[in-house]
């Protein structure tokens, strides 16, 4: 079993860390469509794309709802549905149906890609905008209206800036778990670092496949902690968390992240 | 590609893979039971430890949480060197992703139990000891238990990401299907895994309720 | 007394006592059962001692409270007899025994402790509540189940309740079960602290009533907190004023507290109608009572009018036998009836020997003739209570 990977062949042979930095100073590696630029670009573009496209959605929605006061059901489901929901299987899913219903150049990479990367992002970012704007004490709500704010004015100046800590948090929690999943649409033939990994696999090359996880693996970390600089800078001052996730309550039901990489 | 003639979902293919339904659902489950448990066997003292002395718990998290960042099929992959190609690694990191929040709801758990029943307990003549595990730990079972259920939902999902690695799971399904463009076999793997998460969190939710009769009991209506 | 190591090992006998409460040994002299000696508290984060070289001795049997204002050391004080907080300096003994020399553990479960959000244990049940302190010393399941129906019948708990939990229960029953679980082991101290503070003034006038009775059967050494200075001078045998650094400025009866202030802060702390706090306390059986005007039903008017100026009111009693009937005055009688004529009014203003001196007071204002009547249960008429005789009583 140690030595027969899925495809068959030896993939665990003769791994060394000096296969692996000769990995990364080969210059073939860094020019062409197989490059690590273009991957490395490829994933990102996709993971933009999604969480745009997510936050465009989930945002309106989500204050719409939040202001309302009429999104407990709606957050929690969808955090539960989010939860349960393996995204490797949502995106294969997704993958077999656009095969079915487009020309075969669409179905495959980025098509499926964005659309199971943006159902993953929406989520998080709805949950927490519910939440967050919801979170804001009633009371401070009624005393704004009661000064004479317009609705409009109620949650631009004074719900989404108290919210702005959780919403970021969605936004980062999306984003996150968005760039981890990208790592999967090169089963779908879309591209991005995932391509040296599942490449690795079939062509049995064990130096590609782990240069391809430390890449991955690497700008996951770089997109936390640059997301969380941006949290910072975003965030005005008297309303940040101390601590990450903090808000987010387990036992209500709303879970932090699902673990990155689904 | 044929596929627009093929009908959507072969019936008669999952009636007669029925013995692999079968055997690739008790795999899955076993693989996710084996990283919770583990998970839990690590985070527990862990927890328990980070909860007394807070300035273990910054440094926990963070290495909990520096971990849980990276991405799974990446994680998975890394650890190959060190266990080799086989579901080990799969279980190794999957372990490690419980830790996180499994750490964390369980110091919110032992932080929130009320000041005055950990007071009143300890003027009672309760040992420390002993206002841990009667008092603390079971009054903040609603948090672990909720831990649990995040836990062991998310794992349910990235076992399916293992069979990349691995066979094994229901994982299987989607990986063979996907080789071969088979719809069925893809949705089979998909609805499956699905079902056993929601499954899976509606039998814990009712495991919760029952080891925590209090929470149910409300208040509201009693007079004097 | 014995020693305390006796009690706080697993054969304390929870049978052995006479109705008063002490363990057989017939109390005669006053033993002193907690002392405190210049004992100090200090906190590493304010400046200061939070207890100053505090003295304080307390009877066996004894209900003490410590009263004061907010920050004054009275909770620290209580606190640090079961060592929840340990003093800087000074000792503390209780029933003899140092409590810096004992094991913490097992001091605290042979004292009863009882907080004002009473801490019950919300993940069990009620029965399960009350028997913690008797299951860790290992008491078996028939003697705690004898002794939880025990409380629950002191406590005048519905026995249904048992297998309920804390959620369920309103506030008075939870501060009862507190109260239940704090004697478990009938543990000769109790420490209490602003018990009845977290519900309503009836429920909470109901629960002082309880106690007070359960506390007459008992008699339990109580050091009990509180920040209320009329439930302080309901329930206490002594009171101690505290000031700020747990400094006693008067230490006693609360009685003469009222009486005798001993200094401006004890006064002003007292708050102001401090004379009809004393009068509160003070029933109208323990006072003379005047006969005043009285006349039989057979009477004639003359008689009646001579009642009258004799004891210089313009109305009389009318008895029939020992029975009250009512009163008439001077111009019901015009016209030469006699008494038995008249139809006698009702008193408004009635009280029985057991009634205090502030209710007769409140009465006396409210009333026409401007006595209060005494009356016992037979209706059986006793004699009026004066606005006279109440001044005399305050005077010192």
């Amino acid at each position: 079993m140690d030595e027969e990977g899925p495809r068959g062949g030896n993939v665990v042979n003769n791994f060394t860390l000096g296969h692996l930095i000769h990995w990364f100073t080969t210059a073939a590696h860094w020019s062409g469509p197989d490059g690590i630029p273009n991957r490395v670009f490829e994933h990102v573009l996709i993971s933009v794309e999604s969480v745009t496209i997510a936050a465009a959605i989930a945002l309106p929605v989500g204050m719409y709802v939040g202001h309302r006061r009429k999104g407990e059901f709606i957050a929690v489901t969808t955090a539960n549905v989010g939860r349960a929901v393996p995204s490797f299987a949502l995106l294969v899913l997704v993958f077999t149906i656009m095969l079915r219903i487009l020309p075969a150049n669409l179905a495959y990479g980025f098509g499926p890609g964005v659309v199971t990367l943006t159902l993953l992002g929406i989520p998080p970012i709805l949950t927490n905008t519910i939440v967050g704007i919801q979170g804001v004490d009633a009371d401070t709500v009624e005393a704004a209206r009661g000064m004479g704010f317009r609705e409009r004015e109620v949650l631009s100046r004074l719900e989404l800036p108290l919210a702005m800590p959780l919403i970021m948090g969605g936004v980062r929690t999306a984003a996150l778990q968005i760039v981890a999943t990208a790592t999967l649409i090169a089963l779908i033939g879309g591209g991005g670092l995932g391509t040296y990994i599942v490449g690795g696999i079939a062509q049995s090359d064990t130096v590609q496949t782990i240069a391809g996880a430390a890449l991955v693996a690497l700008l996951a970390l770089f997109t936390e902690f640059g997301l969380a600089l941006v949290e910072r800078r975003v965030t005005p001052r008297h309303t940040r968390t101390p601590r990450r996730w903090r808000r987010i309550q387990p036992a209500a039901g709303i879970a932090p992240p699902t673990p990155v990489g689904l | 590609m044929t596929v627009i003639a093929e009908p959507f979902i072969q019936w008669s293919w999952i009636f007669a893979h029925g013995h692999e339904m079968w055997t690739y659902t008790l795999q899955h489950l076993v693989l996710t039971v084996v990283p919770v448990v583990a998970g839990l066997a690590i985070s527990l003292p862990l927890g328990i430890l980070a909860q007394r002395h807070r300035r273990l718990y910054n440094p926990v998290i963070w290495i909990a949480g520096f971990l849980y960042t990276i991405p799974s099929l990446a994680l998975f992959v890394l650890l190959i060197p060190l266990t080799g190609l086989s579901l080990t690694p799969v279980e190794i990191a999957l372990t490690t992703y419980t830790l996180l929040i499994l750490i964390r709801n369980i110091v919110t758990g032992i932080d929130e139990v009320p000041a005055e029943v950990v007071d009143a307990a300890t003027g009672m003549g309760l040992t420390r000891r002993q206002t841990l595990w009667r008092v603390q730990i079971p009054l903040a079972m609603p948090a672990i238990m909720a831990g649990v259920r995040v836990a062991t939902v998310s794992t349910i999902g990235l076992v399916t990401v293992g069979a990349i690695i691995g066979r094994g799971g229901l994982g299987q399904f989607i990986t063979d299907g996907l080789q071969i463009l088979f719809t069925t076999e893809i949705l089979l793997g998909a609805v499956l895994s699905v079902l056993l998460a929601v499954l899976a969190d509606a039998g814990l939710l009712g495991l919760q309720r029952l080891i925590t009769p209090w929470t149910r009991k409300a208040l509201a209506g009693a007079t004097s | 007394m014995p020693g305390w190591s006796e009690f706080a090992g697993a054969d304390y006998d929870v049978g052995a006592h006479d109705g008063l409460g002490r363990t057989g040994r017939g109390g005669e002299a006053v033993t002193v059962m907690i002392s405190l000696r210049d004992v100090s508290k200090h906190f590493p984060s304010s400046s200061g001692n939070a207890v100053n070289d505090l003295s304080l001795d307390i009877n066996e049997g004894e209900l003490a409270v410590l009263v004061g204002p907010s920050g004054c050391g009275k909770t620290t004080t209580m606190r640090m007899i079961n060592r929840l907080i340990e003093p800087s300096s000074g000792e503390i003994f209780v029933g003899g025994s140092d409590v810096m020399k004992q094991d913490p553990v097992m001091l605290r479960r042979g004292i009863g402790y009882v907080i004002q959000s009473v801490g019950l244990l919300p993940h069990r049940t009620i029965e399960q509540n009350i028997a913690t302190v008797p299951q860790l010393l290992g008491w078996d399941e028939q003697r705690i189940g004898a002794r939880v129906r025990e409380l629950t019948a002191l406590l005048d708990l519905d026995d249904e309740l048992l297998r309920r939990y804390p959620g369920e229960l309103s506030g008075g029953q939870r501060q009862r079960v507190g109260v239940a679980r704090a004697l478990a082991v009938d543990p000769p101290v109790m420490l209490m602290d602003e018990p009845f503070a977290a519900v309503d003034p009836i429920i909470r006038a109901r629960l002082q009533d309880q106690f007070l009775d359960i506390q007459r059967r008992l008699r339990k050494t109580i050091v009990f907190v509180t920040h209320d200075i009329d439930e302080a001078i309901k329930l206490a045998d002594r009171i101690a004023i505290l000031n700020i650094g747990a400094k006693v400025e008067q230490y006693a009866p609360p009685e003469e507290i009222l009486r005798a202030p001993a200094s401006d802060f004890v006064s002003r702390f007292v708050g102001a109608e401090r004379g009809l706090k004393r009068l509160a306390l003070i029933s109208v059986a323990d006072v003379e009572i005047e006969p005043g005007p009285v006349v039989q039903r057979t009477a004639s008017q003359d008689e009646a009018r001579r009642a009258m100026r004799e004891a210089g009111t313009e109305w009389v009693v009318v008895l029939e036998g020992e029975k009250l009937l009512g009163w008439i005055d001077w111009w019901m009688m015009e016209g030469g009836r006699d008494v038995a004529a008249v139809e006698p009014r009702e008193f408004a203003a009635i009280v029985t020997p057991g009634s205090s001196l502030r209710t007769a007071l409140d009465i006396i204002v409210q009333s026409r003739t401007h006595v209060a009547v005494v009356v016992d249960n037979d209706n059986g008429y006793q004699g009026i209570v004066t606005l006279d005789r109440l001044t005399a009583e305050l005077r010192p």
